[in-house]
């Protein structure tokens, strides 16, 4: 695969594994990450992220397989366990000890879920991680382009309530020397995007509003000129929210990665 | 001992042998739910119970109605002395027998007049705002007649027992003057010495019958308030307590990992099993159904959180389905089954214990346009000044719903398929996982 790729370096378990190598960390990128065309641009940033800091880093590349996190919030937990057995499986096989994620709901059923069915691993969003870097000194950065800047976080369900994560995030954009602007119902009373529990993959049921449009009015009466986000999903349903608002021309939604990543000019 | 006394101790008998009689039922039907083991970090356990139950932690998230109900909830325990000092009266033929604690007496009748005073008014507000003040979550469709009649009930209940508890002190008040025998000189009376006035208009006969007659109607108010709770979405002033205690203490997000489940998945998986092998002695064979159809597939705790719910609408009105105008409530789920598992306990003890009406909570009570518009955000569960978890319901009715029914929205059975097919959700190719790395 190395010959192929120009702009980017990343290494993937297998071919560490031929060469008898294993990595500090595995990078979970999830199907978001991997295959919508938005959620691609954020595992582009952070992979840049996770090269200049120079970690020794690899991904599953076609190893990896759906966690089963919708399938299970859906009810279909045979699925899931199926999912979650094949995938334990694998990152057994090479060891993995320490996972990091983009995404919240990979994150949260790796972390919680796996435990369980064989699969113990330390695992860290990537939030979480970014900070690890910057504490450490190994990854470095002014607030440059932010500065300034009023930014607003939209806390992820499963990172925020389903996990208790709600300072790495907001820790990051102090970092960028940027002014964070809080929601009204934020933290743990912070309002879903509406695409958990597997709504992503369905048309709502009939109402008198789509849940994103009700999150982004909340997002955009806070006046700042970026939404930040922590999940691919969340990330989606803003947008379309902004889009739906005809606000996106005035107001960006980035993931925390992309903003550090632009920061820094990777 | 007059026949004053004997006529009081035979209510109180009565009114507290129906109160345990209508538990045992409760108990029965809260154990209508599948076994499930809660014992484990006790200390975390207590303390969880001592700050949300005892403490009202969450109920301050809402400043105004949190502040309310900690004065009645305060009001509530510690007129509870009191009530105290009128059943041992009631049954020895004394009158103000904690009168000899002396001046630590009178601190406390002085206390425990202004917090009645202080609960009377809280509950003057409360029905204020759940009557007059348009507040949404009191008028969501889950709240037919009965539930806002309950709520009514309660609360004018407690103003006539508050209201019966100060007039009584202010007939003793007069009573003192003209009778110090019987009625002697003790207590203060910081807020029923307002009403002396008015009851010292009366002659002392009419106000010795004032006096007998309040104290009567307070403490057969309190008796048939304790036989009213039961069967009350007031029920929360006990199960509050048990319900913090066996509460989820893993993070929210973390969903179980059905057992019976893991077994099947492990002989799928696992070539070398043997799929007809009995179970080891002493293991329990699979679990009858898949998620749940009916209260009987949910686990006792489900059913206890069923019956603490006081319907308060918290959860309903921090709910991004409801709040958008969907369906789904999660208090109604709640409501739901807890009324089913009223309308089952009934009919079993009716017609044996193996008997079923034919009725399930899916499909009669709850439908599934409501449960498919659930996000899973945890909204609900993180509202819940109690800490019931209504997503956890939800989630098993999902369950039934693919696992037994094989029912689901038509979107739902395409993202099945595709992680089946190819382990994403969407129609995409695994051989494409990695192409963000060239893609640019």
């Amino acid at each position: 695969m190395d010959n192929r790729v120009m702009s980017m370096h990343v290494k993937d378990m297998a071919s560490l594994a031929a060469e008898g190598k294993k990595p500090e960390v595995l990078f979970w990128i999830g199907c978001a990450g991997s295959f919508d065309d938005r959620a691609k641009k954020i595992t582009r940033a952070f992979a840049k992220l996770l090269n200049e800091a120079g970690v020794d880093y690899a991904i599953l590349g076609k190893e990896e397989s759906c966690t089963g996190d919708p399938a299970k919030r859906a009810g279909n937990e045979f699925l899931f366990q199926m999912q979650a057995f094949s995938n334990i499986q694998v990152m057994n096989a090479y060891g993995v000890d320490r996972i990091v994620t983009t995404c919240p709901h990979c994150f949260n059923t790796l972390k919680n879920e796996y435990p369980e069915l064989g699969g113990n691993y330390q695992v860290m969003h990537h939030t979480q991680f970014l900070n690890e870097l910057m504490d450490t000194g190994r990854l470095k950065v002014e607030g440059g382009a932010f500065k300034g800047k009023k930014i607003t976080y939209h806390d992820p369900c499963y990172l925020g309530r389903g996990n208790d994560v709600y300072e790495a995030p907001r820790e990051l954009i102090k970092k960028l020397d940027a002014e964070l602007v809080e929601m009204k119902r934020c933290r743990a009373k912070g309002l879903c995007c509406g695409a958990g529990g597997a709504q992503m993959f369905k048309e709502a049921e009939p109402g008198a509003k789509e849940i994103n449009i009700e999150r982004t009015e909340e997002a955009i009466e806070t006046n700042a000129s970026i939404v930040a986000a922590g999940c691919p999903f969340c990330n989606t349903m803003m947008t379309d929210g902004m889009k739906h608002a005809e606000k996106e021309g005035s107001i960006r939604v980035m993931d925390l990665a992309e903003l550090i990543a632009e920061a820094k000019d990777l | 001992m007059g026949i004053g006394n004997i006529i009081f101790i035979l209510i109180l008998v009565t009114g507290i042998a129906l109160f345990i009689k209508r538990i045992r039922e409760i108990r029965a039907n809260i154990m209508l739910g599948h076994d499930q083991v809660i014992n484990d970090r006790k200390s975390t356990r207590w303390k969880t119970m001592g700050r949300v139950a005892m403490g009202q932690s969450k109920m301050v998230d809402r400043p105004i109605a949190g502040f309310l109900h900690i004065v009645v909830y305060v009001g509530f325990v510690l007129i509870n002395i009191e009530v105290l000092e009128i059943v041992i009266d009631g049954i020895f033929g004394t009158h103000r027998v904690m009168s000899c604690l002396g001046g630590f007496y009178d601190f406390l009748i002085g206390f425990i007049e202004v917090l009645a005073l202080l609960v009377l008014l809280a509950c003057v507000v409360f029905l204020i705002r759940r009557n007059i003040l348009s507040i949404k979550r009191f008028h969501l469709a889950e709240m037919t007649k009965w539930p806002k009649a309950d709520a009514n009930i309660i609360l004018i209940a407690e103003i006539l027992l508050m209201g019966a508890l100060l007039k009584m002190n202010a007939a003793d008040q007069v009573l003192q003057v003209h009778m110090p025998e019987t009625y002697p000189p003790v207590g203060s009376y910081p807020v029923s010495q307002a009403l002396v006035g008015i009851m010292g208009s009366f002659s002392v006969g009419t106000v010795l019958f004032f006096e007998r007659a309040l104290w009567w109607f307070h403490i057969i108010g309190i008796l048939a308030f304790l036989n009213y709770v039961p069967y009350s979405k007031h029920f929360h002033i006990i199960l509050a307590f048990p319900n913090t205690w066996y509460s989820n203490l893993e993070p929210k997000g973390k969903f179980d990992n059905m057992a019976s489940v893991k077994k099947e998945v492990e002989l799928m998986m696992d070539s070398s099993a043997d799929p007809y092998a009995t179970p080891p002695a002493g293991e329990e064979p699979a679990h009858g159904t898949f998620g749940a159809k009916d209260v009987t597939d949910l686990s006792w705790k489900n059913l206890l959180d069923a019956y603490t719910c006081t319907e308060c609408g918290r959860c309903s009105s921090v709910c991004p389905a409801n709040i958008t105008g969907k369906k789904l409530s999660p208090r109604k789920i709640m409501m739901d089954t807890r009324d089913r598992a009223e309308e089952l306990g009934a009919y079993k003890k009716a017609n044996g214990k193996d008997s079923h009406d034919g009725s399930s909570l899916i499909h009669t009570y709850i439908t599934e346009e409501e449960i498919w518009a659930c996000t899973s955000c945890n909204a609900c569960v993180d509202a819940c000044p109690v800490l019931i978890d209504p997503l956890d319901i939800i989630i098993d009715l999902r369950r039934n719903l693919i696992m037994e029914e094989s029912k689901s929205p038509e979107s739902i059975t395409s993202m099945f398929n595709n992680i089946e097919n190819n382990g994403a959700p969407w129609a995409f190719s695994a051989a494409d996982r990695d192409k963000w790395i060239t893609e640019s």
